[in-house]
């Protein structure tokens, strides 16, 4: 892939924003705005610094961290309370310079979350409709480019309410697109898309920006998504920026609580380290209150400190005789408590000392005949147990 | 049935009602996007014709056209005539009298178009105008039309103002709602009834036709 991705030199996910990195090419904020978590709910300051350089960055968090706010105010649709905003050298916010640059004159596509398509407005002069200041034919051109590379040309005498969601997230993407911004802001463009879908429409905004090669700030809570589209990804979280990085570093080895959380680690304890084994590259840690010992990756703490380890459910195997000649070093006994079904994962909630979460498919639970009260034994890998630092 | 008074309140009404959505879509627009704290204020004075009596709007409308106002000397000097009993003055009152019959509906129908197309609108480069007459009045069509009709039904019925700034000239300012009281004090029952059956049918016509139209507008566009 031909993006140039700046990456932060193979260092860790840094745990908090550092100063914005000054793409000439890119984008460039510090944004600050007092907003309310939800109407008449408490006050929380967004206070975010934020570096998107050409390619995709994905803008990631729970709903009510404030994502939305921060693509209004890059957008100018909100006045941000301080700091400033620029994009390729070109400054569109400066709240001590007192510039304020109209949303208008930013020259940026945005994808709103319910995608604001026009109603009265046929697809196609929904997609004309950025192209007022170019000459007619050439309006009548690009509109047919666009609506054919999003393979979209079918739909342009229709009415946006007259076809389907994929439909219609494809034409406000063309929308944004055909009048080649100089950024791009998707604010959770995909959600509620089947998967095959929502693939081919990724491919499509790869491959324009393959050719085109501007920031694109891409908003999801979707953690799925992070993975299948990010170069690089930052973490919002009431409204701070928590950590940045790649989509790897950022969720899979995460130094903050908050982002495991967000990133599905069900299993979050603490423990205090045991020993250190420096030839293995590993560590023993007992889990707090319990006799249970976990081995977990090295790290840099002495044997006595306190850690936080977290496991996702979906990593951990669940046997029902002790299982013998076993690369994976942590086997742990206990006692199955529930089981609860969500649509084709089931939940297992089992009792070692402490409470552990286990996913597993209905096809696992029937061949092995579990059921609540049953005695089982956990196999953890040691690199599926991750090291959080606690705030 | 007096054609000459009722082509003259046909006329006052086309006028008026030209003359209001020109003036109204500015109000409406400020009044639904303007962030002032004290836009209450104009909102009240708008509103105001709906609740004063006639009488007391046509006094002080009157004074204001009179030829010790400033507006009544500078109309004439440009004229040689004063505006006070004249078409001109049936004209500036009607217009202040049905103001909120245009304002109103219009800013009802501004509010409801989700902001989020506006700020689309602004992403793709338009400027408030054109976002103005590409998305918030098509998506308005409804308000404005009910907007017009009640504002054409309103002049050609109204009476209080009318009297009090115009007077009962025929030809000049004799409308049909001030005909039909002149026909009832002159007992003249059979011609009052049937001037008063055709204001009926017109009010009833341009409200059908109101109410027709918005159907067929939310067949259309389902989601709004």
């Amino acid at each position: 892939m031909a993006v140039e991705v700046v990456k932060r030199g193979g260092k860790p996910a840094t745990t908090a924003a550092g100063p914005a990195d000054t793409a000439p090419a890119g984008l460039s904020a510090h944004i600050q705005k007092r907003l309310l978590a939800n109407p008449g709910g408490r006050e929380f300051m967004l206070d975010a610094q934020l570096a998107a350089p050409p390619g995709i960055t994905i803008l990631f968090g729970a709903s009510g961290a404030g994502k939305t706010t921060l693509l209004d105010c890059v957008a100018g649709l909100l006045e941000p309370d301080g700091g400033n905003i620029a994009l390729r050298g070109r400054v569109l916010f400066d709240k001590t310079a007192g510039l304020n640059l109209p949303t208008r004159k930013r020259s940026l596509g945005y994808v709103f979350q319910d995608l604001a398509l026009f109603p009265h407005l046929t697809v196609e002069a929904n997609i004309r409709y950025g192209l007022a200041k170019i000459p007619g034919e050439e309006q009548v051109r690009r509109t047919a480019a666009i609506l054919e590379s999003l393979r979209a040309l079918p739909l342009r005498a229709r009415y946006p309410g007259e076809i389907s969601g994929g439909e219609r997230q494809r034409v406000a993407l063309a929308r944004a697109l055909v009048t080649d911004p100089d950024l791009l802001l998707l604010d959770e463009p995909l959600g509620g898309l089947d998967a095959p879908t929502k693939s081919a429409i990724v491919e499509d905004l790869r491959a324009w920006n393959r050719a085109h090669q501007i920031p694109i700030i891409y908003v999801t809570h979707d953690r799925g998504e992070v993975f299948a589209l990010g170069e690089r990804a930052v973490v919002l979280e009431g409204g701070k920026l928590i950590a940045q990085g790649t989509p790897h570093e950022v969720l899979n080895a995460p130094r903050q609580e908050t982002v495991a959380q967000l990133a599905g680690f069900e299993n979050i304890f603490d423990a205090t380290v045991d020993a250190t084994h420096e030839a293995q590259g590993t560590m023993t840690c007992r889990l707090a209150g319990t006799a249970v010992t976990l081995e977990v990756p090295l790290s840099q703490v002495a044997a006595g400190a306190g850690v936080r380890v977290a496991v996702r459910a979906g990593d951990i195997l669940l046997a029902t005789s002790r299982p013998q000649n076993l690369s994976a070093r942590n086997i742990i006994p206990g006692v199955l408590v529930s089981l609860e079904q969500r649509d084709f994962m089931i939940t297992a909630q089992v009792d070692c000392g402490i409470r552990f979460e286990v996913h597993l498919t209905p096809g696992a639970r029937d061949s092995l005949q579990l059921h609540a009260g049953r005695e089982v034994w956990l196999v953890l890998k040691t690199h599926s147990c991750q090291l959080v630092a606690s705030r | 049935m007096d054609w000459q008074a009722f082509l003259l309140t046909v006329k006052l009404a086309v006028l008026v009602t030209a003359i209001l959505l020109v003036l109204g879509l500015p109000i409406a627009y400020w009044l639904t996007y303007s962030r002032r704290r004290w836009k209450f204020l104009i909102e009240a004075v708008v509103g105001m014709p709906l609740v004063l009596p006639p009488t007391v709007l046509g006094f002080y409308i009157l004074l204001a056209l009179g030829s010790k106002s400033p507006l009544g000397r500078w109309w004439e000097s440009l004229t040689g005539h004063t505006l006070a009993f004249t078409f001109e003055a049936l004209v500036i009152g009607s217009v202040i009298y049905s103001l909120p019959f245009t304002v109103q509906p219009l800013a009802a129908a501004f509010s409801t178009v989700d902001r989020k197309f506006v700020a689309a609108s602004a992403t793709l480069g338009a400027s408030r105008l054109r976002t103005f007459f590409r998305i918030i009045l098509p998506l308005s069509v409804s308000g404005l039309l009910t907007a017009t009709a009640l504002t054409f039904a309103h002049t050609m019925g109204e009476f209080g103002v009318v009297l009090m700034v115009g007077g009962n000239i025929p030809g000049v300012t004799r409308t049909v709602s001030i005909d039909i009281y002149d026909q009832v004090q002159a007992t003249n029952y059979a011609s009052a009834n049937q001037t008063a059956l055709v204001l009926l049918a017109i009010s009833f016509v341009a409200l059908s036709l109101v109410y027709a139209w918005n159907r067929k507008v939310w067949a259309i566009w389902p989601w709004r």
